[in-house]
Parts: C-alpha cells; sequence; structure tokens
C-alpha cells in the first residue's frame, strides 16, 4: 500500500503541503483533482524525491517503509514510477539506450540479471506497438525534439517496461489530442491489475472518462478537502473548484 | 547499452585516490645521470648508436632550446619545472633487442597483464576473426616488442621504433625529421628535439591501404623520468593508415613531465587517421604528482587532396597543453579535429587546434567537446586561419562546453585570421550544464546519480565518440565515466 501520512512540504520557505493524508491501495486507481495551485505537482514530485523540497513533516509509507528516507533512484528501484508533466530532455543519449540502462538499473538494484538483448528488444517491440512509438522515434536523443504526444507516449511505455509497483501520473494528458490521449490511456488501462496502483493527478474530467478512477479525491490549500467516488470528478466538471480555494493559508 | 553498464562498474571500482593503473613494476633501469647538459644529449645519442647527423640535430636543437622561454600564455597554473632534476634517459635493462615475447623480461609483461593489455594474446588472435591491431608497445623510452611486422612488411608498410628506423631507413627519417615540427618549434618540441629518447615511425608506401589498424601504448614507469617520445608518420601518395594511441601511467608523487612530438605528412590523395586515447594520472583529489602533458602534434597535408583527421579522448594528466593541428598545404586538402576534453579533481586542460588553410579549396572541421567538473579548468583554444592565397578555403567549428557541478570552469578561446575574401569560417559554441531536472529524471527511472551523470555525457560526447575506432570507442566511454568519478554531490 502507498500511504501518505500528514504530509507538510514548503519550498523556500513557503508551505505547499499542509497536513496532506492519502491511501492508494494495490489495484487501485484514485484520482487526484484540483485548482491550480493546490500543490499537485509537488505531491508528486515529493512522493518520487525531487530535491529542492523541504518535507517539515509527516510520511510517505510504501508497505510500511518509509520513501522520505530514499534517494529517487533507490524509490525508482522499489517500484515508484513518476510519468512527468514535462518529461525532460537528454540530448545524444538515444531512447534505447535509455529505455535499456534504467531497465537493467532497476533490475541489478533488485538483485536480478540483466536482460539478455533479444528479449529486451521483445519487450520493447512489444510495448512500443501497444502505444504507436515507432522504431525510428527509438533512435532519436530521449525526448529532444519530441512533441508533446510523443513525450508522453515515451512516458508510458517506459512504465510499461519498467512494470512499477506504483505509477504516479502528473498531468499525463495536457497537451494531448483525442487521438493521443486515447492511446496513452489505453497504455496505462493495459497495465492495471490487482497488485499496482496509480495516482492520476489531473486537472479535467476528461482524462478520467478514459482511465476510470476507484476513488476521487480532490485537493486544495495542500490538503484533501474532499473524497468520493467517479461521481465526484463529473460533479467538479460542472461546478468546478469555485467552492475549493487554491492557496494555503 | 552494456557499455555504459560497463563504464558504471569500472566507476565503482575505484575512486579518485586509488587509480587504477598507479602500481610501479620492479624493473632495473639503465639511466643517465640528473640533469640536461650537452653531455646527456651525446650519451643518449651515444646509447642510441646514433648516426653523426642526427647528434648534430639534437645538439643544435638542445642550444636553441637554452635561448628560449617557457611559454606563459595557456591557462594552466603550475610550479616551476626544476629542468635540472629530472633524468632524460631510462631504457628498461634487456639483453639486444628482444626475437621474441619469450625474450622478454617476463615482468614487464605482467605489467602489461595488469593493464590489461593482450600483448600475447594478439599473436594468438592474429588468425582469429576480429579487427586486426598492430601493438608497438612503449615501456618507458625503448620498444620492447613489436608484433605483425611480417604481415605489415608484405604490404610494404614500415611501422617500428623510431630507434629502428633511425638505422634501417635512415633517409626517410633524414628526409622528414623535423619538417613538420621544426627543431626549433617551440620550448617543449625544441627539448624534445634535443632528448627524445624513442616513439614509432610508420610509411606507408604509394598507393597502400595498411592491413591494420597500428597502435602504441604508452607508460611512463621510470620515477622523475620525464617521457620524450617522437613519433613520425609518413604517408606516400594515394596512401592510408589509421593509427590508435593510448596511454596509462603508474601512481607517484612527483609531477611527471611528458613532452612527446608527433609529426605526419600526407602526400598527394593519401590520408592518415590519428587516435589518442589519454588517461594519465591526473593527480590526488588536492592535484598532487599528475602528469604533466606539453605535447605538439602537428600534420602536414603537403599533397594535394591529402587528409588528416586527429580525434582524442583527453581524461588524464594534471595538466594538459596539447593542439594537434593541420598545415593545410596541398590544394583542396582535409583537416579534421574531433576531441573530448574531460576534467575533474584540479586538472587544468588548455586543449584546441590549430587549422592553417595556404592552399586553395582546402576545407577543415573542428568539433570539440569539453566537460568539466570537480573543481577543474577546462580550456579550448583553437586557430584558423585562411591565408592570402587559400582562395576557397572553408572551415566549420563546433566548441560545446558542459559544466558539472558549480566549482568548475570552462572557456573557449577562438582565433579566426581570414587574409582572403573567398574564404568562408564558420564558428558555433554552447555552454550547458548537466541540470538537476535531468538528473532527477534519470534517477527517477532507477539510475544512480554517477550512472545517470555517465550517461548525459556520454550523450554530449557522442558525435565525436562516433569518430574512433570501434574498439577504442568502448575504452574511451569507460574512461570517461571513470574519470567523473566523485563529481556529483
Amino acid at each position: 500500500m502507498l500511504e501518505i501520512k500528514n504530509l507538510h512540504v514548503s519550498v523556500h520557505g513557503k508551505a505547499i503541503l499542509d497536513g496532506l493524508s492519502l491511501k492508494v491501495n494495490p489495484g487501485e486507481v484514485a484520482a487526484i483533482m484540483g485548482p491550480n495551485g493546490s500543490g499537485k505537482s509537488t505531491l508528486s514530485y515529493v512522493i518520487a524525491g525531487k530535491p529542492g523540497y523541504e518535507v517539515t513533516a509527516g510520511e510517505v509509507l510504501l508497505d510500511g517503509e518509509n520513501l522520505l528516507e530514499l534517494q529517487a533512484d533507490e524509490r525508482a528501484r522499489k517500484g515508484i514510477f513518476l510519468a512527468f508533466q514535462y518529461p525532460i530532455e537528454i540530448p545524444g543519449v538515444a531512447t534505447m539506450t535509455f529505455l535499456k540502462a534504467s531497465l537493467n538499473a532497476q533490475r541489478r538494484g533488485r538483485g536480478e540479471a540483466d536482460l539478455t538483448t533479444p528479449e529486451f528488444m521483445r519487450r520493447v517491440r512489444e510495448a512500443s506497438q501497444r502505444l504507436k512509438v515507432d522504431q525510428e522515434m527509438l533512435r532519436r536523443p530521449l525526448n529532444v525534439g519530441f512533441s508533446g504526444g510523443e513525450k508522453k507516449r515515451i512516458e508510458i511505455l517506459q512504465m510499461t517496461l519498467l512494470e512499477p509497483r506504483y505509477g504516479v501520473l502528473d498531468e499525463t494528458d495536457s497537451g494531448l489530442d483525442i487521438d493521443a490521449l486515447r492511446i496513452v490511456s489505453e497504455g496505462v488501462n493495459a497495465l492495471r491489475n490487482a497488485n499496482r496502483g496509480f495516482l492520476v493527478i489531473t486537472h479535467y474530467q476528461r482524462l478520467l472518462d478514459h482511465i476510470k478512477p476507484d476513488v476521487v479525491h480532490v485537493m486544495a490549500k495542500g490538503r484533501i478537502v474532499a473524497s468520493g467516488g467517479p461521481e465526484l470528478a463529473l460533479e467538479l466538471e460542472k461546478n468546478g473548484y469555485r467552492d475549493y480555494p487554491a492557496q494555503a493559508a | 547499452m552494456a557499455a555504459v553498464q560497463e563504464t558504471v562498474d569500472r566507476v565503482r571500482s575505484i575512486d579518485v585516490d586509488a587509480y587504477k593503473y598507479g602500481f610501479v613494476s620492479a624493473i632495473e633501469s639503465d639511466m643517465a645521470p640528473k640533469g640536461l647538459n650537452e653531455d646527456i644529449v651525446r650519451f643518449i645519442s651515444a646509447k642510441k648508436e646514433e648516426p653523426e647527423w642526427l647528434l648534430a640535430w639534437r645538439l643544435e636543437a638542445y642550444r636553441r632550446w637554452l635561448t628560449i622561454d617557457e611559454p606563459k600564455w595557456a591557462r594552466v597554473d603550475y610550479p616551476p619545472i626544476d629542468f635540472q632534476d629530472l633524468y632524460y634517459f631510462a631504457a628498461p635493462k634487456t639483453a639486444a633487442g628482444p626475437k621474441s615475447l619469450d625474450e622478454v623480461d617476463p615482468e614487464l609483461l605482467r605489467t602489461y597483464e595488469k593493464l590489461g593489455i593482450p600483448l600475447v594474446e594478439q599473436e594468438i588472435l592474429a588468425g582469429v576473426e576480429r579487427p586486426r591491431v598492430a601493438v608497438d608497445a612503449v615501456f618507458d623510452s625503448v620498444s620492447v616488442a613489436t608484433t605483425f611486422k611480417a604481415e605489415l612488411g608484405k604490404a610494404g608498410v614500415i611501422f617500428c621504433s623510431f630507434s629502428e628506423a633511425v638505422h634501417n631507413h635512415p633517409d626517410l627519417v633524414r628526409r622528414y625529421l623535423g619538417t613538420v615540427v621544426p627543431a626549433t618549434d617551440n620550448f617543449y618540441a625544441t627539448l624534445n628535439s634535443a632528448v627524445f629518447s624513442d616513439g614509432s615511425f610508420v610509411y606507408v608506401p604509394p598507393g597502400v591501404r595498411c592491413p591494420m589498424e597500428l597502435s602504441t601504448y604508452f607508460r611512463i614507469n621510470e620515477k622523475n623520468t620525464g617521457q620524450f617520445e617522437r613519433t613520425l608518420i609518413i604517408a606516400d601518395k594515394g596512401s592510408y593508415v589509421s593509427y590508435l594511441e593510448g596511454c596509462t601511467a603508474p601512481k607517484r608523487d612527483e609531477n611527471q613531465l611528458h613532452a612527446a612530438v608527433v609529426e605526419l605528412v600526407t602526400l598527394d590523395d593519401a590520408e592518415i587517421k590519428y587516435s589518442t586515447v589519454q588517461n594519465w594520472y591526473p593527480g590526488d583529489a588536492e592535484g598532487r604528482g599528475g602528469i604533466y602533458n606539453f605535447v605538439t602534434k602537428r600534420g602536414d597535408c603537403r599533397g594535394a587532396r591529402s587528409k588528416i583527421s586527429w580525434t582524442q579522448v583527453e581524461t588524464g594528466s594534471a595538466i594538459t597543453w596539447k593542439y594537434p593541428s593541420c598545415i593545410l598545404r596541398g590544394e583542396a586538402s582535409r583537416g579534421e579535429f574531433y576531441s573530448i576534453a574531460i576534467s575533474n579533481g584540479r586538472q587544468q586542460v588548455d586543449s584546441g587546434t590549430k587549422m592553417i588553410h595556404l592552399g586553395r579549396n582546402t576545407t577543415s572541421r573542428i568539433i570539440s567537446k569539453g566537460v568539466s567538473a570537480g573543481k577543474s579548468q577546462n580550456t579550448y583554444r583553437g586557430q584558423v586561419s585562411a591565408h592570402r592565397l587559400a582562395t576557397g578555403a572553408r572551415n566549420f567549428t563546433n566548441c560545446d562546453s558542459l559544466l558539472i557541478g558549480s566549482e568548475c570552469g570552462a572557456h573557449t578561446v577562438p582565433y579566426i585570421e581570414a587574409k582572403n575574401a573567398s574564404a568562408v569560417i564558420e564558428h558555433e559554441a554552447t555552454t550547458s550544464k548537466v541540470s538537476e531536472d535531468q538528473l532527477f529524471y534519470c534517477q527517477q527511472r532507477g539510475l544512480s546519480p554517477e550512472e545517470a551523470t555517465a550517461l548525459i555525457v556520454n550523450g554530449f560526447v557522442r558525435d565525436v565518440l562516433q569518430q574512433l575506432p570501434m574498439e577504442f570507442a568502448v575504452e574511451a566511454q569507460k574512461l570517461i565515466a571513470i574519470s567523473l568519478e566523485g563529481s556529483v554531490g
């Protein structure tokens, strides 16, 4: 289980998360919705371990282990995957090279042997066909000159290969047209199973038409202010966030 | 990519103070007394049983050397070198040249084994399907083993130690020695001309494509020994040769001076590709004890349509002062310079190239990638000049710097000179940093900070790595990761 307990986070002395608590069970898709500036992206970065965020109180537990004591790469090897809202460019490093380096780094971290090249290629081919990523794109440097839709598909391709315990999707729908949104959502849905959980962070209901959540949380002022079933998302779509002011007090 | 992981494993197994190649082998040396004077020059020449003309050439260089000062324009800082406190000659004690590997000091062979040079394997592997590499191994100053000679001989290629060439091919040596880098060229080249100990000599006859890559491993082994290599490569009309040079050196407390000279000559339609991977001891974390590398490398595209290409991966040395250059004399000749210079700790690099366009329609291309980490300073210094008669000359320069951390420096100093209106010279330069965002992204995918840095840097230098012969590219990737050890906080 991924459990966040009373999390307080500040950046440059300014409080962004203010006592946030949340649980995501294995097999569950939890959506987090909220107005701009409510701290949604900060939450995703703190779970993944990005430097620069000061955790002043609280815990982030993966099956009882406090992730906050681990480096970002150690958390990744424990099974935390973050699909970035703005994926980063790595010039000169072919996407295929990056996929192999990261997959093998994780396998070694878990004491497993490197994948053989044929097995690696088989997995990449399978995943990239499903996500409509062509082989030519895998030879290009990671994210360099990729369109918004291509970047998001590559994020989901990485998640597919890395098979995380929990996938955190930060505004994965931003910058996607309808077709790309469908492809990406299908990619995520294909990964849903009884052992894997998702935290889907989004501003809009439309992503949740494609990735059906089990639970919807509303975030405002750096904490969860309402929780419910999928119907909560539809209600927000109708009424907007006017009942939930953005900034922390 | 497997090589990336391999590099990472190597990084793990080494820390800054435990330089892998820092061991000393216990072989007795036959040394000249410390210090430098005319008698020492005579001693070296006599030891090598050189002809009178070569001794005269050395002495003239020595006398000239006394009158010139050390260059001070480079962006490097080091305590004064006491040239009287160095040994200028040391040769491993063996009977007259060994006739086979069986005659080579077993201690020496063990040293090579430690270095991972498969010298013994080389001959076995000769019949195996695999790119063949002939090794002229330089141990301290005298060549002790040369392989593949027979096959090269069949093609008419001469590949031997410089001393051998002086004895067996005196006309060729005399015709070309000092014609690219004159004995009076600069302080270090002039010193080298006076006291050079040995090196490699290559002659490729007209129309011959050298059947294998030629390779030399340099290793500085004797305490306090300045290493003065002299290399001369001549590609006659329509010939081609690819030459690889790789270096490692044992750990020492004293700074070790290295002042080599490399001269390349291409005649009409000939091509020389010269690749270097330089991994000399860079000093400890405080910068103590590293190699001082003051090298003069120059190629002369003497013939029409000839080509010289320099590729270098520089990761070692406390101080690097090195500008492999091309004189583009022949009409439509071409010069290329591809460089990766990586500095970490307290290393100081001042390196670049000169492309001197003298002939009509000459072209040149410069791709330089500098990576600075730790507290190092990394300077690209390059000159591109098109002379009055070099109509239609073209140059393209791309010079990129990458910074890791906030205590290092990257500097770019291009000198561009066009003396005729038809010359076209382009210069592009960028400076960037390995960003926190890139590191976090890679770490989020499971790569350690060291693995992430190695991956990002290997991406940055990829254009140049692709210029290296395959086996060298793999070695170079390892060195890049090793040399960046400890650069991520």
